[in-house]
């Protein structure tokens, strides 16, 4: 199998974003995948969303202070004007919580659900969120493709970025469910990684990536609970490129996107 | 942008399942709404709502994909000998060269709706039927497609609520440019659910009759459901008269969760970065199929935005009033319409409005007239300030 492009699906990280249970920030997702701090069992610490206006900032759930922590975080790594970016967000399923309040009024004789959760319900959330928080008028792709959804994201950012020539910004992030749907579907916590592309290397280019496909297993963590990380929240199916970038290291990763179809990662550090 | 040819396409909305009932219906200038006897639902509200969905049987195999949105993903594919020329591009590219691109906004979640109602009374635990993956889930429609035809390569869901499928053909069209792929199922789906018709409700954008697009006295939307699908090649397979995919252009409002841009500024950004991809001009369009989901502030944001671009030159219409409004479906079932429009040479109107509103200056089509139509724009925009347009023209 092979996607014969005509174009190579190549762009430049220019910076990182990255939260997950236990790692906060990209710099403590680093120092633990370079094998410099151990990883430490904690759920996830989601800030309080500072660009949002207050009432927003109040209604903000737990996927709209992931997204914007992460893509903010990548967009100051880079250097970045958010206000001016493209942007893909990737994600397995949208508000789990408000998803099951709904539900459950639903199943009740009182169906007046709050508006304000059925605006909220809809799966780009998150995504309208970022635009009123950042202002950016710029195409904003909201995807979903379950446990698929890192790399079915990364694929349309890479499209963009290369018919468009233009940078954009991937946000890739998953959020848990309450019971009875967690039995159903049981994201653990809230984790996600937001990667700011270039179509031209720059200096402050952290690495140079080719994505193609493979029909090879995917590269797993040695660490056991890293690679518990990467197997049980979607975005983190990206945690294998993510040890190369912390190690400055080169080389090819493959990585879970779709059975039988795989991306392989070809990484040039900068 | 590089064309695409639509070597096939399809829709199944309240007007009857495919294209020749759609366009019957269309220049009758009738529509399908009819008062809410939905489910359960007690709403003084009107729906769009497609004919023995419910009957539709999943092959066995597929049987864990089994709900009312997946039924009507079936009931589209099989519509229109549509599934045959999926089977067909497969057989000429490969398994892993057609890829899926599907829109949708709530995709089963009437499933998991139905299955809170069963939830065990000693634990709350939900069903041991209810599979959250290929129902629930917002890839479930577009996993079912590519497993209704064993495909082997990418695809995805695209969730922007109202614009879902209107920008699938913007990311399907992004990939056949690359050469990842050779052809594209794209299209939406979504059916009729509580969350929709009481979220609509409870937000007062649900009119207590069919909806009247641009009206005047126009008081909210009509909610409805619909398959739409379109086969995505290259446009040298392009036959003459065939559709062809010419620009698309996206943005967003950054302004606010369920109410447009007032001036209609992502709107108007979303027509000119289509104009701009297709490389055409203003006056190149024949015909607008507008977003018109009959709100007051929507079809006012996008009144003004059309009209700031195509002042009264261009005659335009909401279909809406016939089909109600399909939310994530809404892109492919218009995306169908203009192609329609392209090819019969019928600008369709817009039934159930009466007037249209004086504060809005546009070319609006109370009715259906013929017309050459060289070149079509359709608006699809959503909650989140999501914006999509697209232009379709046709093959020399």
């Amino acid at each position: 199998m092979s996607l014969a492009q005509t174009s190579p699906l190549t762009a430049w990280i220019e910076g990182i974003g990255f939260l997950a249970p236990g790692l906060p920030d990209w710099p403590s997702a680093r120092a633990v995948l370079c094998g410099e701090q151990p990883l430490t069992a904690a759920p996830s610490i989601l800030p309080t969303p500072a660009s949002l206006p207050p009432a927003e900032r109040r209604r903000a759930s737990r996927v709209v202070k992931l997204t914007l922590a992460i893509g903010l975080e990548a967009a100051a790594h880079a250097g970045a004007d958010v206000s001016t970016l493209a942007t893909v967000f990737a994600a397995s399923g949208a508000d789990g919580h408000n998803c099951h309040a709904l539900c459950e009024q639903l199943a009740t004789d009182d169906r007046q659900i709050s508006p304000t959760r059925f605006h909220n319900s809809v799966h780009n959330a998150a995504a309208g969120y970022w635009g009123i928080a950042t202002h950016a008028m710029a195409p904003c792709q909201v995807i979903c493709a379950y446990d698929a959804s890192f790399g079915a994201g990364l694929l349309d950012a890479l499209g963009q970025l290369v018919v468009d020539q233009q940078a954009i910004l991937l946000i890739a992030y998953d959020s848990e469910y309450p019971e009875p749907l967690h039995a159903k579907r049981d994201t653990p916590d809230c984790g996600g990684i937001a990667l700011l592309l270039t179509p031209a290397r720059s200096q402050r280019s952290l690495a140079a990536i080719t994505v193609s496909s493979s029909s090879a297993p995917a590269d797993r963590l040695a660490h056991a609970g890293l690679e518990q990380l990467r197997t049980t929240i979607p975005a983190l199916r990206s945690l294998p490129l993510l040890q190369k970038l912390a190690n400055g290291q080169g080389g090819s990763v493959c990585l879970d996107y779709l059975p039988p179809m795989q991306l392989q990662i070809d990484i040039a550090p900068c | 942008m590089t064309p695409f040819v639509l070597s096939s396409f399809t829709a199944t909305t309240c007007l009857g399942r495919g294209l020749a009932a759609t366009r019957q219906v269309l220049q009758q200038g009738h529509s399908g709404l009819q008062p809410c006897n939905f489910e359960s639902v007690n709403l003084d509200t009107w729906i769009g709502e497609v004919t023995a969905v419910d009957d539709e049987k999943l092959p066995e195999l597929l049987a864990h994909y089994d709900c009312r949105n997946n039924r009507l993903s079936q009931m589209g594919l099989e519509t229109d000998g549509f599934a045959d020329r999926v089977r067909a591009a497969i057989a000429r590219y490969g398994r892993d060269r057609v890829g899926v691109f599907l829109g949708t906004s709530t995709a089963g979640i009437l499933q998991t709706e139905l299955a809170y109602r069963r939830r065990d009374p000693a634990n709350g635990a939900l069903p041991d039927d209810f599979i959250y993956r290929t129902t629930h889930n917002s890839f479930s429609l577009a996993e079912f497609t590519r497993d209704y035809f064993g495909l082997e390569g990418m695809a995805m869901a695209i969730s922007t609520a109202c614009s879902s499928s209107a920008k699938v053909f913007a990311a399907a069209a992004r990939q056949m440019t690359l050469g990842t792929i050779d052809a594209a199922i794209v299209g939406g789906v979504d059916t009729l659910c509580l969350t929709t018709l009481y979220g609509f409700a409870s937000l007062q954008l649900t009119s207590n009759q069919a909806c009247r697009p641009y009206d005047a006295a126009r008081n909210g939307i009509s909610v409805g459901e619909a398959a739409a699908f379109a086969l995505l090649e290259r446009a040298d397979q392009a036959t003459p008269g065939a559709v062809l995919l010419l620009g698309t252009g996206e943005s967003s409002d950054a302004y606010h969760m369920s109410s447009p841009h007032p001036e209609g500024l992502g709107a108007k950004l979303a027509m000119e970065a289509a104009l701009r991809s297709a490389n055409l001009a203003v006056d190149a369009i024949d015909y607008i199929n507008l977003h018109g989901t009959a709100t007051p502030a929507n079809d006012a944001a996008e009144g003004k935005a059309v009209g700031a671009l195509f002042g009264q030159r261009v005659p335009c219409s909401s279909t809406k009033g016939a089909t109600g409004h399909t939310l994530g479906a809404a892109g492919a079932v218009e995306a169908v319409i203009c192609a329609l429009a392209l090819q019969d040479g019928f600008l369709p109107g817009s039934p159930g409005t009466a007037q249209l509103d004086p504060a809005i200056s546009l070319q609006y089509l109370l009715s259906g007239r013929e017309g050459r139509v060289r070149h079509a724009l359709s608006n699809s925009f959503g909650f989140g300030g999501s914006n999509c347009s697209l232009i379709f023209g046709i093959a020399p």
